[in-house]
């Protein structure tokens, strides 16, 4: 080990495990990687690249099949309990127990790892303070939302200061603002106490921030480095092009995505569409598929870089074509007068609680809508309303035309329901749950058949496959499927691109946008804020409230002006300044009332 | 553990190099605090660990019983002479059986088949004229649909014909008689009114041991592997078999509780004698309390669902505990296989020693043999439980 400074070091590092369908599935497959003291380090990747795998070897939990992993210069193979002594690991879903309360977590895990009482005061007073879950000492763990739950995961490991602190996916489900706490947090700690951190996660945000970056996929550290020396990769080929007229930002990104010889990636944002282009694109080419449009230069980021790499691996691959649903000829309906979904005063209560208080929008014919909102917003509550699976406790609330108080039966004929835990059935194949999904919304028949034939060619589903074994992206086209077999006027989709790698989250997007085209109504809720950029309006929710509606545009507005030494507002920062903006209202409000 | 680097910052590996000894007992009080408080707030539970003993002591204290009492009898006398209305009036003086003289043997049948009657004994014709010959018979009809109260009812009449037999060797002297010519003195050890409570009971504190602990236990590691905490709790210098024993202290606390009803039980509510010493019977029923705790929790680290493992705590140690241990059933009327299985369960042991002790009194060479196989099981089962548990998620 001629690295003294080497904090974790991995030499053509394999495991393999068992995959459902029985062949082996290379989770980390010969890695070989250099961690550094004193440092964030991140693991970048989309689902499945081996992130966890790697994290838990270098925990101890798993054994390595082939080559050596070193950590603390030990061997963790050989003595797991001496690294388990000396380091902290936060799994991706923390095990809090749940029914104990904040400060009896926090002291379970100082008495384990034997921090003494006088050190662990003033531990604790700092930990509760840089959390601010000070004021829930004695909640249980269990009563605290997401975010809280998070950061109470991470204070659980920071009982003592580690010798090296392992974050698998820690601010996976957790909203922006959360998110962003949590990172200032672990900011602040590898700054005052030179903490060697080596953090997994799937935002380029994150990313960015740490020190040092591995870009994995599918078992393989495909690049590292620091991020602007990663993201330099992409110099040169990033661009952004505003659609001339009224045309949505989303129907030009779509045309760019499919152009795949020419362009790497291509998405909506702030009215525009960012696009990175291939680097031997042939000009002329290019300059056809923008149709005129002059596209401005803009300066690379990590994010442009990752995307490089994730398609370069994937062409390399044998991957599946993502489904090029319908045409992308621009958008072709004409928006009819009447809304197909109308909410006034919608208001819904659980006994004392307000879940969802007074709300009231329209939503036309042919468009995307989207709900935003952090964890406990009443986003879902909302949702499945819409839906027709939970009853209004006051309000109107009309769905195609049906009053869905009065005929709830009636408006489900019509829509289309995609949950986020993709309701399958995973020992049946994809046809047999087609034919059950069609069955139930009243299809048989030579109709059923035909509908079934054609979601599994429009999805490029293979009939025979059986849902269980199907890779994430493909269950979530099989679900879309199931949903559209009736074809319903208007399809609610929550939550459908979580635990999605990328591409496929591309490829989702591209489906959503076909599907707008045809006229087809979205409703979408998601926590990615970037996705936000594909809707034709957004709604944001906290507490219950409706703080923001309009098209992405006017939310940035509303938000306000972008920070110092931000570029542009980025969704996710409208959204922080908007439920920000929207808390500390109800705060000031709150202390006038009391003040009166 | 030879090249530890000189770390700038190694305070925490300084503070953790303290005295192992001191560790555990620290590492230990923590994770006992933690499983009691856990304990204290599951209130279902504590429910399970602290009621349902209940109502099984009142369910097979009252409910289960072998006993026959007033069993119907239809009698049809077709000898109508005093002598044989004398030899019927003993079943008139019984608790357990209740004569209905019928006219005919044909209605007696219908009562038989109408489920009115439990059995029927007929007095022939000749009853009189053949007691003279030394050879009397009647007939006893039993309804063979509930053998074990047919095989009571049986006893109950020969006993009571029995003794006007005896009585009529006693009074005559000289006659040979039927039932009197071959004295059958029937007399039941250690359970002298052959009350089936007496035996029952002793059992009922094997079936409440093993519920409370294989079945509370089985979901405790199980929960830890389905929401996670188990990975946590992995990566610190937590040793396995500290967290086996945090888990068994608290419910040694229940199941002792428990232990105490049951004794309280069968002292106040079913007048159970105890004959052995009870501070045996204290200690053995602890040391099974242990093995059975340390068999629900090797299920759970095995199993790590708790649905399942409480299916599987369930099948593999109260059912058998209920139906192989010898609690109701005689085991040596069972198959060979059977048997084999039998002596496999710790609660066929344990079962053995309780009623001897409670019934039989201090039989030192039953209570050594089977506290050494319970030993023997704790030991293993904390073997094989920490192994178990080895820090590993694969």
């Amino acid at each position: 080990m001629s690295d003294g400074d080497a904090i974790v070091l991995a030499r053509q590092l394999s495991k393999t495990f068992d995959s459902p369908a029985g062949e082996p599935l290379h989770a980390v497959d010969a890695i070989s990687l250099t961690v550094h003291r004193g440092m964030l380090t991140a693991l970048v990747g989309p689902d499945g690249a081996g992130k966890t795998t790697l994290l838990r070897m270098t925990a101890g939990l798993l054994k390595p099949d082939a080559g050596s992993l070193h950590v603390l210069g030990l061997d963790v193979a050989s003595n797991p309990q001496t690294v388990q002594d000396r380091i902290s690991y936060m799994p991706q879903r923390f095990g809090l127990y749940e029914d104990l309360g904040v400060q009896e977590n926090l002291d379970l895990y100082a008495d384990l790892h034997g921090v003494p009482h006088d050190v662990r005061r003033e531990r604790f007073a700092r930990l509760l303070d840089m959390t601010d879950l000070a004021p829930f000492t004695r909640r249980p763990a269990g009563k605290l939302s997401g975010g809280m739950k998070q950061k109470l995961g991470l204070a659980c490991t920071l009982v003592r200061s580690p010798d090296l602190l392992l974050l698998d996916e820690p601010s996976v489900g957790v909203d922006p603002l959360s998110r962003r706490e949590l990172w200032k947090i672990l900011q602040q700690l590898v700054a005052d106490e030179q903490l060697s951190v080596m953090v997994s996660t799937a935002y380029m945000d994150e990313a960015e921030r740490c020190a040092q970056v591995f870009v994995m996929n599918q078992g393989k550290v495909l690049a590292q480095g620091k991020p602007a020396a990663l993201a330099e990769q992409a110099r040169g080929l990033t661009f952004v092009v505003t659609p001339a007229g009224d045309m949505p930002a989303r129907d030009l990104q779509a045309r760019l995505v499919d152009a795949d010889e020419l362009i790497v990636d291509a998405v909506p944002k702030g009215g525009a569409v960012r696009f990175i282009r291939q680097g031997k694109a042939d000009g002329k080419r290019l300059d056809a598929l923008l149709g005129g449009l002059t596209p401005t230069p803009r300066p690379e980021e990590l994010e442009d870089a990752f995307m490089m790499l994730l398609r370069q691996h994937q062409d390399d691959g044998d991957a599946a074509s993502p489904p090029h649903a319908g045409t992308s000829q621009g958008s072709v309906i004409t928006r009819e007068e009447k809304p197909v979904i109308v909410v006034r005063d919608l208001v819904r209560k659980f006994g004392d609680f307000t879940a969802v208080a007074s709300t009231s929008f329209d939503v036309a014919r042919g468009e995307i809508f989207g709900l935003l909102g952090p964890n406990g917003a009443g986003k879902t509550t909302t949702f499945r309303m819409l839906c027709g699976l939970l009853p209004a406790s006051s309000g109107h609330l009309e769905v195609v035309g049906v009053d869905l108080r009065t005929a709830r039966a009636q408006a489900r004929a019509r829509i289309g329901y995609v949950s986020q835990k993709f309701a399958l059935y995973g020992n049946l194949t994809v046809r047999e749950n087609l034919e059950f999904f069609g069955g139930a919304y009243g299809l048989r028949g030579q109709g059923l058949r035909q509908r079934v034939a054609a979601v599994i060619e429009q999805f490029h589903l293979s009939g025979e496959a059986v849902s269980g074994l199907l890779p994430g992206g493909y269950k979530q086209r099989l679900a879309m499927a199931a949903a559209l077999l009736h074809q319903p006027e208007i399809l609610f989709l929550d939550e459908p691109t979580s635990g999605i790698d990328p591409l496929a989250r591309r490829a989702f997007w591209r489906t959503i946008t076909a599907l707008a085209q045809e006229g087809v109504t979205i409703i979408i809720t998601t926590h990615f804020m970037e996705e936000a950029e594909y809707c034709d309006r957004i709604a944001i929710q906290d507490a219950g409230k409706m703080l923001a509606l309009g098209t992405p545009l006017e939310v940035r507005n509303q938000a306000g002006a972008p920070h110092d030494g931000e570029k542009d507002m980025d969704m996710n920062s409208a959204f922080i300044a908007i439920v920000e903006q929207s808390r500390a209202h109800a705060a000031r409000q709150s202390a006038q009332g009391a003040a009166s | 553990m030879t090249a530890r680097e000189p770390a700038s910052h190694a305070s925490a590996s300084e503070r953790t190099a303290s005295s192992y000894a001191s560790g555990f007992y620290r590492r230990f009080l923590a994770l006992l605090r933690k499983e009691v408080r856990q304990v204290l707030r599951d209130k279902s539970n504590l429910a399970v660990g602290l009621l349902l003993p209940v109502a099984l002591i009142l369910l097979f204290g009252y409910g289960l019983s072998f006993d026959v009492k007033h069993a119907p009898i239809a009698v049809v006398m077709e000898d109508q002479s005093p002598t044989a209305r004398e030899a019927v009036d003993g079943l008139r003086g019984s608790d357990y059986l209740a004569p209905v003289f019928v006219s005919d043997m044909s209605e007696a049948q219908r009562m038989m088949r109408s489920g009115s009657v439990d059995g029927i004994l007929r007095v022939p014709m000749d009853f009189s004229r053949r007691l003279n010959h030394g050879d009397a018979r009647v007939q006893l009809i039993l309804n063979g649909v509930d053998s074990s109260s047919a095989s009571t009812i049986e006893g109950y009449v020969n006993g009571a014909i029995g003794i006007w037999a005896q009585q009529q060797v006693d009074r005559g002297g000289n006659k040979p008689l039927a039932t009197g010519s071959v004295e059958v003195v029937q007399r039941m050890w250690f359970n002298e009114a052959a009350e089936s409570r007496w035996y029952l009971v002793p059992g009922l504190i094997v079936l409440v041991l093993t519920l409370v602990g294989a079945f509370l236990t089985s979901l405790l590691i199980a929960r830890e592997w389905e929401r996670g905490t188990l990975e946590s709790l992995f990566v610190t210098p937590v040793r396995p078999l500290e967290i086996v024993l945090s888990k068994i202290a608290p419910y040694l606390v229940i199941g002792a509780i428990d232990l105490l009803m049951c004794l309280l039980a069968s002292h106040f509510l079913f007048h159970v004698p105890v004959r052995g010493s009870l501070v045996i019977i204290v200690m053995v029923s602890m040391l099974y309390l242990v093995v059975s705790l340390l068999l629900g929790l090797f299920i759970s680290a095995v199993v790590r669902n708790q649905f399942q493992a409480s299916q599987v705590a369930l099948l593999a140690s109260f059912m058998p505990a209920l139906m192989l241990s010898g609690f109701v059933f005689d085991l040596r009327n069972t198959p060979v296989f059977i048997q084999i299985v039998s002596q496999v369960l710790p609660a066929t042991h344990f079962m053995a020693l309780i009623k001897t002790l409670f019934l039989a009194g201090n039989h030192w060479p039953t209570i050594m043999w089977s506290v050494g196989i319970l030993t023997l099981y704790a030991v293993v089962l904390t073997v094989v439980t920490r192994a178990q548990l080895r820090k590993t998620l694969e």
